[in-house]
């Protein structure tokens, strides 16, 4: 069996220890890597052989469970879809998922998102009470392509890491959370886009996006939520004048 | 059990100097500040449209200083870069979907810059 | 959370942001060759005027103005926030007022010509 390639790689590592530091602060590591690796890789290496005190979320190692977001050289990325070979350098800085608050080294607070996604009732409102023996809803596979895309989300939020609207305004309602009532307001099968208009279309929700488009940018699952962000804000601009310039006309 | 999460702060007035991305996007809003002052100076155009010949020639002498020249140029790259970056990110705001399909972004996007050259050159040619 | 009235202001900057993406540059191509002094009998005080004395002609003048101040008006609102001035209502104020008065102007003077 051939030599496998290996390339000694220089890790820096934001750690904080809640316990007993106020501030958080790089750490070196060096560890052989193969080619092949992902950063999640490295990180496993350093906590099974070098300091097993480090902590970090992560599960699938596949990019589908979204555990395992990290800034990697300043971009948001899943440490497991993070090419080793890709840092041609060497030097590869790890540090907590951006704009969120640090609990213990690489792990993040994320109770402002899971409440935000909570937030825009993010599951089938039916258009109306139907009794089971009306039968199951049916759906064509146009009316399936229409939100499709937006059910691949893994809510991994390298989004609001992107997002500079977030970072500077923690009360927006942000880009997954949005992207999620947009699947559902698209779906044929829901009646609750109104219900959800309450949150969305709200100056903390939509309208606090500026297109910048970065969530787009890093999203591993390509779920595009800039567009749908901007899809919410033209449908939420088109009922605004039927509001009010026709109101006579029922919704 | 942590008590004690640690805020990063994020620089209000230089957050976007982080990132080529945040650069671009900017630069991209920025442009409005001369699209702003153009329309200003079209409004000033029309006043002395409306104040007659000598006053409206009177005008298009001023604007052929320096400056005038210079603004016009500044103004032609910021709105250049205002339209490319518009039609680029359509297809995203406005999907088109064909029966199961959607229509693929680079039509969308082809299609605006064709029309951009036909009323370009309709403008361009309506003095003719 | 109360549903908030920015779908004003944003349908007027996405309807101008359109329209100036189309329109904008052409025209400043047409102010340059003015100011450069080039092909100069392709634009004339009269045909200008002309434009501007036809009822069509102040609509569509009208329109492009209308829309390409409330598009810049709204953007420069989103930008000011960006560079970290945080009196947003202030600023709106401030914008919206400029795109009101341009947008007073133009009706004044096209009714002029």
């Amino acid at each position: 069996m051939s030599e496998l390639q290996k390339r000694q790689i220089q890790l820096e590592v934001l750690r904080y220890n809640p316990e007993t530091d106020s501030a958080p602060r790089f750490q070196s590591y060096s560890v052989p890597c193969l080619d092949e690796w992902v950063v999640l890789d490295a990180l496993n290496y350093v906590k099974d052989h070098l300091d097993p005190t480090l902590s970090y979320r992560w599960s699938c190692h596949m990019a589908v469970c979204g555990s395992c977001g990290m800034m990697v050289n300043g971009e948001p990325k899943l440490a497991c879809k993070a090419f080793i070979h890709e840092y041609k350098e060497g030097q590869i800085k790890v540090e907590p998922l951006a704009n969120f608050p640090i609990e213990r080294d690489l792990v993040t607070v994320v109770e402002d998102f899971i409440s935000k996604l909570a937030s825009v009732k993010p599951y089938l409102i039916p258009k109306s009470d139907q009794p089971v023996s009306a039968g199951e809803f049916k759906q064509t596979p146009a009316e399936l392509k229409k939100f499709k895309q937006y059910t691949l989300c893994i809510n991994c939020m390298l989004c609001y890491a992107a997002c500079p609207q977030y970072g500077l305004v923690p009360e927006f309602l942000g880009p997954a959370a949005i992207a999620l009532a947009h699947r559902y307001n698209q779906d044929s099968r829901d009646g609750g886009r109104d219900e959800r208009q309450e949150v969305v279309a709200s100056d903390e929700g939509v309208w606090e996006c500026s297109f910048v488009g970065a969530c787009s940018e890093v999203c591993p699952k390509h779920v595009d939520p800039a567009g749908a962000l901007q899809q919410v804000k033209v449908a939420s601009t088109i009922d605004w004048y039927k509001e009010h310039l026709m109101p006579w006309v029922k919704k | 059990m942590s008590s004690k999460p640690y805020v990063r702060e994020v620089s209000k007035t230089t957050w976007f100097m982080s990132q080529p991305r945040y650069k671009r996007y900017m630069a991209r809003e920025v442009t409005c500040i001369f699209i702003f002052a153009y329309t200003f100076l079209l409004i000033v155009a029309l006043a002395r449209l409306a104040e007659g010949q000598e006053a409206f020639e009177a005008f298009v002498q001023a604007l052929g200083s320096p400056l005038g020249v210079l603004f016009n140029v500044v103004v032609l790259i910021a709105t250049i870069y205002h339209s490319m970056s518009w039609f680029n990110v359509t297809p995203q705001a406005m999907p088109i979907q064909r029966g199961e399909e959607f229509v693929p972004g680079n039509i969308i996007v082809g299609a605006h810059y064709g029309a951009w050259a036909v009323v370009s050159l309709i403008i361009l040619f309506w003095g003719m | 959370m109360a549903k908030s009235n920015k779908p004003i202001f944003w349908g007027l900057f996405a309807a101008g942001g359109t329209v100036t993406a189309f329109v904008t540059p052409a025209l400043v191509l047409v102010t340059l060759f003015a100011a450069m002094r080039f092909n100069m009998d392709m634009f004339t005080y009269e045909s200008i005027h002309a434009f501007a004395g036809w009822w069509l002609g102040k609509l569509i003048i009208f329109g492009v103005i209308l829309v390409s101040l409330w598009h810049a008006a709204h953007r420069l609102r989103v930008t000011v926030h960006d560079f970290g001035v945080r009196a947003d209502k202030q600023v709106a104020i401030i914008v919206y007022s400029l795109a009101g008065l341009g947008t007073l102007l133009t009706l004044v003077y096209l009714l002029r010509i």
